[in-house]
């Protein structure tokens, strides 16, 4: 009854897009743009897998790519930090940048764009180390061994992470004896512990159950502060819940990129609507 | 209805069941017969059996008085016996042989012989029978007569054992003494002198001419080497004269009475006097001495310390060789490699390496590394001892590389099985944080995989420590002068030939003079072997396992 007096059309599968509207309408016009994505094409081989994507990726905010498997959003993703070097049939075309550099320049240092360019996977990923030790990593990779500057940056980071106060006691456990959410947070700390610019999360809480996924959105809320996020998930509520922008990609295409708000409500596009209403994908 | 029940009972799968069960059980009796039959042989060996006396009635022969151990019985059929020209008694169909052990081989010709039961008088067991272990020529066994100082009777009859046992003690601390001033104190002289002569000819090499300082200096130390020797010498005389001193005078059983210097005898017992306790108190002496004896008379007689310290040592000296190089050989296959038709070429002949025929390997062994590496390494860097080679011949080192050479395969192939186990998503956190391939591998995927390497080892050293064929190329002797490790600079000898188990039984069963006393030995050192092998085994293992702890939670 009230859903219908609400200020939007609600669309399908119940999002409660007012409850999610957190202050002034966004606009891309007035942002600090931090990644920006131009005319950018990708091949696996013969095959394409995104075609002529052109957006720019708001500093110090959210962005959420949606779409159907297998629509190139987790390979786009996988771009801004190079993860996509690993594959050696990948082949890349068109201009992507970060900070106004361009990233895949030959004079830029892998290892160092990726310590910029922070990166959570699907599946919690820890490695066999103890908890201090995963979130150590980073550091000590960059030649800090410093007792005591390890101890802070840990503290901090897992504070950050939001979870210091259930690991404070066992820093020195094996991270495998963690739960899913809390390798998945423990990840994110080793992930911020080098203090990125951005942080880029691939479908970060698919593997986790509702608890523990709440816990993860709420920390992506908490951390836009400080990074720039971009997340790619399958789940529509959590794109409305979390994001600021979202972009909807279909076939390797990016078919509409906006204000979540706006997105969700009023797409432009008859593909965005079909999908976000749950008609296809 | 019959038909039914059996296709039902194929589909069932219950014959696969007894099937596989079966093949489980055959292979596993098969093991325990074969580490019973090594183990109930070689143990029986050091229990020291009752000395049976007998008369032995053959006929057309004298009567003769007989005494020994009984080591064997077989029993044979009635036809056989007939050919060997015993005729037994009507009806019946098989008689018993027996195998008895005399002793005294160098006035009987030999220590074994075949005796049938039928002939056999009846037997006893006098508890004065004494069975002498001696240093050479075997066992001794016969009666005690009297102990004998200097030619004079010291003590007679009852009297004697006692005495002999307080004299024996005697002359075998004497007899440790002299082994250690010949082997230790004369070995270091041996040393200084042949170090001399090798500076002495590297003076002559350099083009120093004789008269100079050098060679006054080496001339002094040379006076000082010897003077060394000469004390020794008279130290040593006086003990060999102090050893010589006593005899023991004992009866055979002809009759015969014979006396045997106490410098030859190991020890004397009477097993038939001995208790059970006692006996067992012996049977573990004198396993421990096997263990940590030096062999004697052939190898036939005495310890097989040397043997298991040779090949200890080598699997250890060829782990250590083997596993860095597999694990540098894996990761750059696995790794940095591009995968392509010559990575799987390579791939398939690493695998076929393992196929190899190891005496392929000990021709190749002898034919590059002693020959072509040692050789050359004579030539550069010692000069001074050459024709004489240092290194140009079998030794320690040689053996262990071409044992590395045979078992790196193994190596490969699991460690990068262990690597390709790393899942992709542990290597994509690291790269993430900014790590570079090489850090990647370093702090992540190589600990991970370590369990792998180890499981690779593990089979090395299991493969390595049984193997002979090459060994026999490049560095295994019958009896090695001295141990790879001793306290002389530089502590390990890798040039140092080396003994080694599975040779050593090779060596005592097959080209030994005297088969009958050496079979039990071969059965003890092959279950030395064994041993050997499952304790290095075990040792991987459970390091493995340690490792396997710390990531066994990554691999789900």
């Amino acid at each position: 009854m009230e859903a219908t007096n609400s200020k939007y059309t609600t669309p399908a599968r119940g999002i409660d897009i007012e409850s999610l509207h957190r202050g002034p309408k966004l606009d891309m016009a007035t942002e600090t743009t931090c990644l920006e994505v131009n005319n950018f094409n990708l091949f696996y081989g013969n095959k394409q897998a995104l075609f002529d994507i052109n957006m720019k990726i708001a500093k110090n905010r959210v962005t959420a790519f949606i779409g159907p498997s297998g629509c190139g959003k987790s390979t786009l993703l996988r771009c801004f930090n190079r993860m996509n070097d690993l594959i050696d049939s990948v082949q890349l075309d068109g201009q992507m940048l970060l900070d106004g550099e361009d990233l895949n320049k030959p004079s830029v240092n892998v290892a160092d764009l990726r310590r910029q360019v922070g990166m959570v996977f699907q599946k919690p990923n820890p490695f066999p180390k103890s908890i201090y030790e995963n979130v150590a990593y980073g550091l000590r990779l960059q030649g800090v061994s410093d007792r005591s500057t390890l101890d802070k940056v840990i503290e901090k980071s897992l504070k950050g992470a939001a979870l210091w106060d259930e690991v404070k006691d066992r820093l020195h456990d094996l991270a495998m004896g963690l739960s899913g959410g809390q390798q998945q947070r423990l990840v994110i700390a080793r992930a911020i512990a080098i203090e990125p610019e951005v942080l880029l999360l691939d479908e970060p809480a698919s593997a986790l159950d509702p608890l523990s996924t709440l816990k993860i959105e709420e920390l992506i809320y908490e951390l836009k502060d400080k990074y720039t996020i971009v997340i790619v998930t399958h789940n529509m509520q959590q794109a409305a819940r979390v994001s600021d922008y979202t972009a909807f990609m279909y076939m390797g295409e990016l078919i509409e990129f906006g204000a979540t708000d706006e997105l969700f409500t009023n797409p432009a596009k008859k593909q965005t609507e079909d999908y976000i209403t749950g008609r296809y994908g | 209805m019959s038909n039914q029940s059996l296709s039902s009972w194929f589909k069932s799968g219950t014959p696969w069941v007894w099937l596989n069960a079966g093949a489980v059980s055959i292979s596993l009796v098969m093991v325990i017969g074969l580490l019973g039959l090594i183990a109930v042989r070689g143990l029986s060996h050091f229990w020291p059996a009752d000395i049976v006396v007998l008369n032995y009635n053959e006929p057309g022969v004298e009567t003769v008085q007989l005494l020994g151990e009984i080591i064997d019985k077989e029993t044979v059929s009635a036809l056989r016996l007939k050919s060997a020209g015993v005729i037994l008694p009507e009806g019946q169909s098989s008689g018993q042989r027996f195998l008895l052990k005399i002793g005294n081989r160098d006035y009987f010709g030999l220590d074994f012989r075949w005796i049938n039961g039928q002939w056999m008088g009846e037997e006893s067991r006098p508890e004065k029978v004494v069975a002498v272990e001696r240093r050479e020529w075997g066992h001794f066994y016969g009666y005690l007569g009297a102990v004998k100082e200097a030619g004079a009777i010291v003590a007679k009859d009852d009297a004697a054992w006692d005495e002999l046992q307080i004299r024996l003690a005697r002359a075998n601390s004497l007899v440790d003494q002299i082994k250690m001033i010949e082997k230790k104190d004369v070995g270091e002289i041996n040393h200084g002198i042949e170090s001399l002569r090798l500076e002495a000819r590297q003076l002559a090499l350099d083009g120093i001419k004789k008269g100079s300082l050098q060679h006054q200096e080496m001339a002094q130390s040379r006076r000082g080497w010897d003077e060394q020797y000469k004390v020794l010498q008279t130290q040593l005389e006086a003990l060999y004269i102090a050893l010589s001193r006593d005899q023991m005078l004992m009866t055979m059983s002809d009759g015969r009475e014979v006396e045997i210097p106490l410098s030859k005898v190991v020890h004397a017992y009477r097993p038939n006097a001995m208790s059970t306790l006692e006996k067992l108190a012996f049977y573990f002496h004198e396993v421990w001495k096997f263990v940590s004896g030096d062999p004697r008379e052939a190898n036939t007689e005495g310890g097989i310390f040397p043997a298991i310290f040779g090949t200890v040592m080598m699997v250890m000296i060829m782990a250590v060789l083997v596993t860095p190089f597999g694990v540098v050989a894996a990761v750059y296959l696995k790794e940095y490699a591009t995968q392509g038709p010559l990575t799987r070429l390579i791939r398939i002949a690493v695998n076929n390496l393992a196929g190899v025929p190891s005496i392929v390997y000990g021709v190749f062994g002898l034919g590059f590394f002693v020959y072509f590496l040692g050789g050359n390494i004579d030539e550069l860097f010692f000069q001074a001892s050459l024709p004489a080679p240092t290194f140009g011949t079998p030794g320690l080192l040689w053996a262990s590389l071409t044992l590395a050479i045979l078992t790196v395969p193994v190596v490969i192939v699991a460690t990068e099985e262990g690597l390709s186990r790393i899942p992709r998503n542990i290597r994509e956190g690291s790269l993430a944080l900014g790590a570079t391939k090489a850090e990647t591998l370093w702090r992540t995927v190589l600990p991970m995989a370590a369990p792998a390497m180890m499981t690779g080892l593990i089979l090395a050293v299991a493969r390595a420590a049984g193997e002979v064929a090459p060994l026999m190329m490049v560095g295994v002797v019958k009896l090695a002068p001295a141990l790879a490790v001793d306290t002389m600079a530089p502590y390990l000898h890798l040039d140092r030939q080396f003994m080694h188990l599975g040779f050593h039984i090779y060596d005592v069963g097959f080209q030994s003079p005297n088969v009958e006393a050496a079979r039990p030995l071969v059965y003890a050192t092959a279950l030395l072997l064994v041993i050997i092998i499952i304790v290095l085994n075990i040792t991987a293992i459970s390091i493995r396992n340690r490792l396997r702890e710390n990531s066994k939670a990554s691999e789900n």
